[in-house]
């Protein structure tokens, strides 16, 4: 505890790099994942090869891939893209295919009426496929984030300084207090992010807070 | 097809008439929701023409084409993350119509189709089933198409519910006249509904075309026949107006009335009318069998009531369903006209026109 508060701007600071390394990629990773599991949903052919693919990436062990980076991206070992392309590639393997289930999701009728009414395939797509699948989207997208949150860590072993870096050093220095301090940092910052995508969600699906028929 | 063009699907040809409801019915697989959506292109046809007022479809841009026809089915197809009024003003939104001017209209519809405005700011879950099919028949119409596609529209309702939105849509329809193709599996709907029925048989064919009480008098064949199934000479009266039928005065007594009151008005006979406060009929009593004044819950209820100027078939009902045998007959207010026997609408029934052709 003492250890804690002589050291709350560090812990601070490496938590504020933490939510950086583990949001980036959520972000870039939804963002690709939703064009993909589209691919996925729409093409029958292309849904098994990019599900399976896709998901074959999350079995790369982390440590690997934040090594490999470099050598892809060209960029120095310590580069932080290092983690957030890596990190990226991870949440592209959990999201391809909830957003394809998430479309899957979107009763038949509604698309038919859709078309029926003249929506074009853009506008249909991001007026009403989009929106009904958010909830199926939200809870892969919880899972991405806490896995992020986790993930980050391993690249302390690199040397990029984050939350990771507290237990690198408590290891180092047989020294319990930081360790401690990292674990529950990360703890909490995986319930913040959990509470952020659950609070949008909820802003974003009004129609599933109401009642059932008067 | 709507003058001049033609429907193909597997050699189905209709001429579907502009302002009248043409109701295509068959049984599973007779391809009748297929043809109900090459007329909006949901479906392409892979040869033949769709052509609405001479203009073949195929030549126009598809979403115009849509946006241009209302199309309503089974389920509603409701969006169901928008509320009530911004599913309705879906298509006059697509249109450019403006937000303000779009929401005006929707709010219009809403009391077009019977509901609560109350219910606009709602979303389609908080709807009963009904009510979501109301919904979906106001999105349909809300850009004013002048051809509308229904598809088993009111198949997924209770029978009660169902009858309510069957009469309401006519009303629309009177109301309205707009061009409607309506697909259904069940031939009572398409009779109630139709100014002309396609029966398809499986495979797309056209087994008969024709107006409803035509079809019912003359079947094309066995599998018409048979399709239309039980009772045909009976449910064809439904189309056979009964304005000549020799109506006798009934006498009755007010609901209250003493025993001894209804025996001297009932004269002998087993059973007597009642009539409610606004003199319109409540029900049968048995005089002989009245021990105190009469109370609405003593009335046998069982008989149907007939309109003047209705068809014969309510007439019958009528009079086959009164425990008198005197078949009600009341005005459009709902007030006492008088009692028809079995015998008369018999009589006119073998008087009139034999093939039941209105």
């Amino acid at each position: 505890m003492n250890w804690f508060l002589g050291h709350l701007d560090e812990v601070g600071s490496l938590m504020a790099t933490h939510a950086v390394l583990a949001s980036a990629p959520l972000l870039a990773g939804l963002l690709l994942a939703i064009p993909l599991g589209w691919l996925a949903r729409r093409y029958r052919l292309l849904r098994t090869p990019l599900i399976v693919g896709t998901g074959l990436l999350y079995t790369i062990p982390s440590l690997a891939l934040f090594i490999l980076m470099p050598l892809v991206l060209g960029t120095g070992i310590l580069d932080p893209l290092n983690v957030v392309v890596a990190l990226t590639v991870y949440t592209v393997a959990l999201l391809v295919r909830t957003v394809s289930d998430g479309l899957a999701s979107v009763p038949d009728d509604v698309l038919q009426a859709a078309s029926a009414m003249g929506i074009g395939r853009v506008s249909r797509f991001f007026k009403v496929e989009l929106p009904l699948a958010v909830p199926v989207i939200s809870a892969g997208l919880r899972v991405a984030a806490v896995s992020n949150v986790s993930i980050v860590s391993v690249a302390a072993l690199l040397g990029i300084a984050q939350l990771g870096s507290l237990f690198t050093d408590g290891f180092a220095r047989n020294y319990l207090d930081p360790i401690v301090v990292g674990i529950l940092a990360c703890i909490a910052l995986a319930l913040v992010f959990d509470l952020l995508i659950v609070t949008l969600t909820k802003a974003a699906t009004p129609w599933l807070r109401v009642g059932s028929p008067a | 097809m709507y003058p001049g063009g033609t429907t193909a699907v597997g050699g189905l040809s209709l001429d579907i008439p502009t302002g009248q409801i043409t109701v295509l019915v068959g049984p599973s697989g007779c391809g009748k929701t297929t043809s109900l959506r090459m007329i909006n292109r949901m479906i392409e046809p892979s040869s033949g023409l769709v052509a609405i007022d001479g203009r073949d479809t195929a030549t126009l841009e598809v979403n115009e084409l849509r946006r241009s026809i209302g199309y309503v089915i089974q389920s509603g197809g409701l969006f169901p993350h928008q509320s009530i009024l911004d599913n309705i003003a879906t298509v006059p939104l697509l249109l450019g119509w403006g937000r303000a001017k779009a929401r005006a209209r929707a709010h219009e519809l809403l009391e077009l189709v019977g509901l609560d405005p109350a219910l606009a700011k709602r979303y389609p879950s908080q709807l009963s089933g009904g009510q979501q099919q109301r919904v979906g028949v106001a999105r349909a119409l809300a850009a004013d198409p002048p051809v509308m596609l229904l598809d088993e529209p009111f198949s997924a309702v209770d029978p009660v519910v169902r009858a309510q939105l069957q009469d309401e849509f006519l009303r629309l329809q009177a109301e309205l006249g707009k061009t409607i193709v309506f697909v259904t599996h069940d031939i009572d709907e398409a009779i109630k509904l139709a100014d002309l029925v396609a029966v398809l048989r499986v495979g797309g064919t056209l087994a008969q075309f024709d107006a409803p009480a035509r079809l019912l008098a003359d079947p094309a064949d066995d599998f018409v026949a048979d399709f239309l199934g039980r009772d045909r000479g009976y449910r064809a009266l439904g189309f056979v107006a009964a304005p000549g039928l020799p109506i006798s005065a009934e006498p009755t007594v007010p609901l209250g009335a003493t025993p001894a009151e209804a025996k001297q008005a009932a004269a002998g006979a087993d059973w007597l009318l009642v009539l409610d406060a606004a003199g319109a009929p409540a029900g049968w009593v048995e005089p002989a069998r009245l021990l105190a004044p009469i109370t609405s819950a003593e009335l046998h209820r069982g008989g149907t009531l007939a309109r003047v100027g209705g068809s014969l078939r309510a007439a019958l009902d009528a009079a086959l369903s009164a425990p008198s045998r005197r078949g009600v007959i009341t005005d459009d207010a709902g007030g006492l006209v008088g009692t028809v026997r079995a015998q008369d609408v018999l009589v006119e029934i073998e008087r009139g026109p034999k093939t039941g052709a209105p």
